[in-house]
């Protein structure tokens, strides 16, 4: 994991251009749908309906991309402690809350965001929730790397830091980047993970996210210029990397 | 009947936290149909139920983290279960003793029915159930093929689970004690039940009854996995005046809050880090107790809110701080980074919990201004409605244990910061001054300092400074 993080920008690109193509042979086909602006609860039913679908094996892996307006979500494992506004103050802040069934605690889901929800049957995989979870945080290291930002795993807090900018600066203390949290049923999973490209990071002001006090930060903030585009393409490669599969764009 | 486990979701799971029931007992499931759900990390899983049939027993309450192949619940085959019986174990009275048919609807126990147990004797299956710390599978193996009864084994492990080492001792008839039977279960609670058949035995209160009949199998073993209906085999000479493991449980197990964890792991982690060291020093408060006493009354009126001991503390530490900037300082590896602004942690108690917002730039704002935020910070924070902005970026933390009147304490250092201030109870005490004695407003400082950056002379000197300005205030207040 540290050499992924480490390697300069045009490496790690090398990297997951070999490593994708010497898996391609095998790899099972995983379809990615960029649904682009999608409202949380729309975006809900659409997984259900793909979970649904994936369980009768009607369809291949998926990678779902959406972007939602403010949400401030709360997992079943949430705590309201977390949450520093009540729903009606985020009302009225524009933001809309919901209650959902992923696991981890209260996150936001905004605007600059690429959020990821792979429906990803995982006993065609390994059958074992942790490792995909691990997956997801290689997912996210690999796909900063190529923007030349260092992420790393911080044991007992899953989802992906920072400790330094795009010019190798400290920050004053390790910052979350991309959240995780996931729902899984009968092994095909749900939900995913959120990584903030240029969010406006004041709406995290309403919540501790995942019930860490520790600060969130954007690619943008770290001093790196990406377009979604180019992110959403960058994790789809590395999901493939990681999880290899054949990476196949719908729509 | 088909018992449901939890799951390995991974290989290296070792345990699940049942998060949520979706069935309640005496509910038909189908096979497949989603049971329960689970949390692992960031995980949530659906647990789908092995087999169709009615969910007889809930076994692991909602909460509770258990081993993987721990039974949670079981799924009898039969259409029916007796529905009055099926008491959620999270119910806090001791279930009812159970109706004598047995759950299993049908199969004929082939108990080798001795005649009808006296009816005290479910009382331990429910004190079993209630506790129903999880069973480990060695546990449950053990009692299988040594024919034991669990219910009459007493558990010394944690919450009243039972160990090996209990089941070696129930076997070798050592000190474990067996449960007593009839005698002193007499006393315990009146039990507002089915009534069970009720013979004479009932109306025993007379502590002396005969010395109990080995005690058989109750007639309904819901408690334990046992499925094969043997009787259990007597154990082994039960003494009559043995101790009754009591009906409460020795201990409560309740998980922590996640605020809670996190106090855990910080305390821990900064323990770990720090080399701390206290010193205290005493600091003659009577000069600021004076101007405190002249001034809350206009500070109530013109601002709302009184004035307290602590934003003079404050005002004097942001002074030590300037001059020793050291303390104002964290480490980073081999390097020590001197922090430009002063940004004060004021450590709040929460009802269940502490947490340390922080005034920006505290050497901006004068007695004023520091009662404001202090007050402003405290009463956010005991309503949780600080940002998370607010509890970031302190420098230096001031704790004030004086407010629950402690003299003085030795604080832990709040990380990545390099040394707290203690502030003790201001208390008149008789002080020599000039070989005459006095009467003075008195308090205890006490500076715990990161022993690795800051030597004992420098944490002195420090704390003297906060003392002197104390001791010799010449701020206007307002």
């Amino acid at each position: 994991m540290p050499s992924v993080g480490n390697a300069a920008a045009g490496d790690s690109d090398l990297r997951v251009g070999v490593m994708t193509s010497s898996i391609e042979a095998g790899g099972a086909m995983c379809e990615v749908r960029d649904c682009g602006q999608m409202g949380y609860l729309q975006a809900f039913e659409l997984q259900r309906e793909l979970v649904e679908q994936r369980k009768r094996g009607e369809i291949a892996d998926q990678l779902l991309y959406v972007e939602h307006p403010h949400v401030v979500t709360m997992g079943r494992n949430g705590h309201g402690e977390n949450l520093l506004a009540s729903p009606e103050l985020l009302g009225r802040a524009g933001i809309d809350f919901q209650t959902t069934n992923r696991g981890g605690d209260v996150t936001y889901h905004g605007p600059g965001q690429v959020v990821c929800y792979p429906i990803f049957d995982l006993r065609d995989w390994k059958r074992d929730v942790v490792a995909y979870v691990r997956g997801l945080e290689d997912v996210l290291i690999g796909t900063l790397a190529a923007f030349g930002i260092e992420g790393s795993t911080v044991p007992g807090a899953t989802g992906v830091w920072v400790a330094r900018d795009v010019s190798g600066a400290a920050l004053p203390q390790p910052a979350k980047v991309a959240a995780i949290g996931v729902h899984v049923s009968r092994w095909v999973t749900s939900h995913g993970f959120a990584l903030n490209v240029d969010t406006d990071l004041s709406y995290f002001r309403y919540i501790v996210p995942c019930g860490l006090t520790k600060p969130v930060t954007s690619m943008q903030t770290l001093g790196c210029r990406a377009s979604r585009a180019e992110v959403v393409d960058t994790l789809s490669g590395n999901f493939g990397r990681v999880f290899g599969r054949k990476i196949q764009t719908l729509n | 009947m088909t018992d449901v486990v939890m799951p390995q979701m991974g290989e290296s799971i070792v345990e699940g936290t049942l998060t949520k029931w979706l069935k309640k007992a005496g509910d038909r499931v189908e096979r497949d149909e989603p049971l329960f759900e689970i949390s692992t990390d960031k995980v949530d899983t659906e647990i789908p139920a092995p087999s169709a049939g009615v969910l007889a027993e809930i076994l692991v309450k909602e909460g509770d983290t258990v081993g993987i192949n721990t039974v949670v619940a079981r799924i009898s085959d039969g259409a029916a279960v007796a529905a009055p019986a099926a008491a959620p174990v999270a119910a806090v009275a001791p279930p009812p003793p159970p109706p004598p048919a047995p759950v299993a609807a049908a199969p004929p126990p082939a108990a080798v029915a001795p005649p009808p147990p006296p009816p005290p004797a479910p009382a331990p299956v429910s004190t079993f159930e209630e506790n129903a710390a999880p069973l480990s599978p060695l546990v449950r193996k053990m009692a299988r093929e040594n024919n034991i009864d669990l219910n009459q084994v007493r558990g010394t492990g944690l919450g009243g689970r039972i160990t090996k080492q209990d089941v070696e001792a129930y076997l070798t008839g050592g000190s474990a004690a067996p449960l007593a039977a009839a005698p002193v279960q007499a006393a315990p609670p009146v039990q507002a039940a089915p009534p069970p058949p009720p013979p004479p035995v009932q109306a025993a209160p007379p502590p002396p009854p005969p010395p109990p009949p080995p005690v058989q199998a109750p007639p309904v073993q819901t408690a334990v996995a046992t499925t094969q209906p043997q009787v259990s085999v007597a154990p082994p000479a039960p003494a009559p005046q043995m101790q009754m493991p009591g009906a409460a449980p020795a201990m409560k197990i309740e998980p922590m809050s996640m605020m809670r964890q996190k106090i855990a792991e910080h305390m821990v982690f900064s323990k770990r880090t720090s080399a701390h060291v206290t010193t205290v020093h005493k600091v003659d408060m009577t000069n600021i107790s004076k101007i405190r006493n002249k001034m809350k009354g206009q500070f109530q009126q013109q601002y709302g809110f009184g004035l307290t001991f602590l934003p003079f503390v404050a005002r004097a530490t942001v002074a030590a701080l300037r001059e020793f900037p050291i303390v104002n300082a964290s480490i980073e590896g081999t390097n020590i980074a001197y922090h430009r602004d002063i940004n004060l942690g004021i450590a709040v108690a929460l009802e269940n919990g502490l947490i340390v917002p922080v005034i920006r730039n505290a050497d901006e704002k004068n007695i004023v201004g520091l009662q404001r935020s202090i007050v402003d910070l405290a009463a956010r924070a005991r309503s949780r409605q600080l940002r998370p902005e607010e509890i970031q970026g302190g420098t230096f933390t001031i704790t004030n244990f004086g407010s629950y009147g402690s003299l003085f304490a030795t604080p832990v250092i709040n990380q990545p910061q390099v040394a707290i201030l203690g502030v003790g109870a201001v208390v008149k005490e008789p002080v020599v001054i000039d070989d005459a004695i006095a009467i003075r407003s008195m308090a205890y400082l006490a500076l715990t300092f990161d022993h690795r950056l800051i030597d004992g002379a420098l944490g002195d000197q420090f704390t003297q400074k906060v003392k002197s300005v104390l001791e010799n205030w010449t701020e206007e207040v307002a």
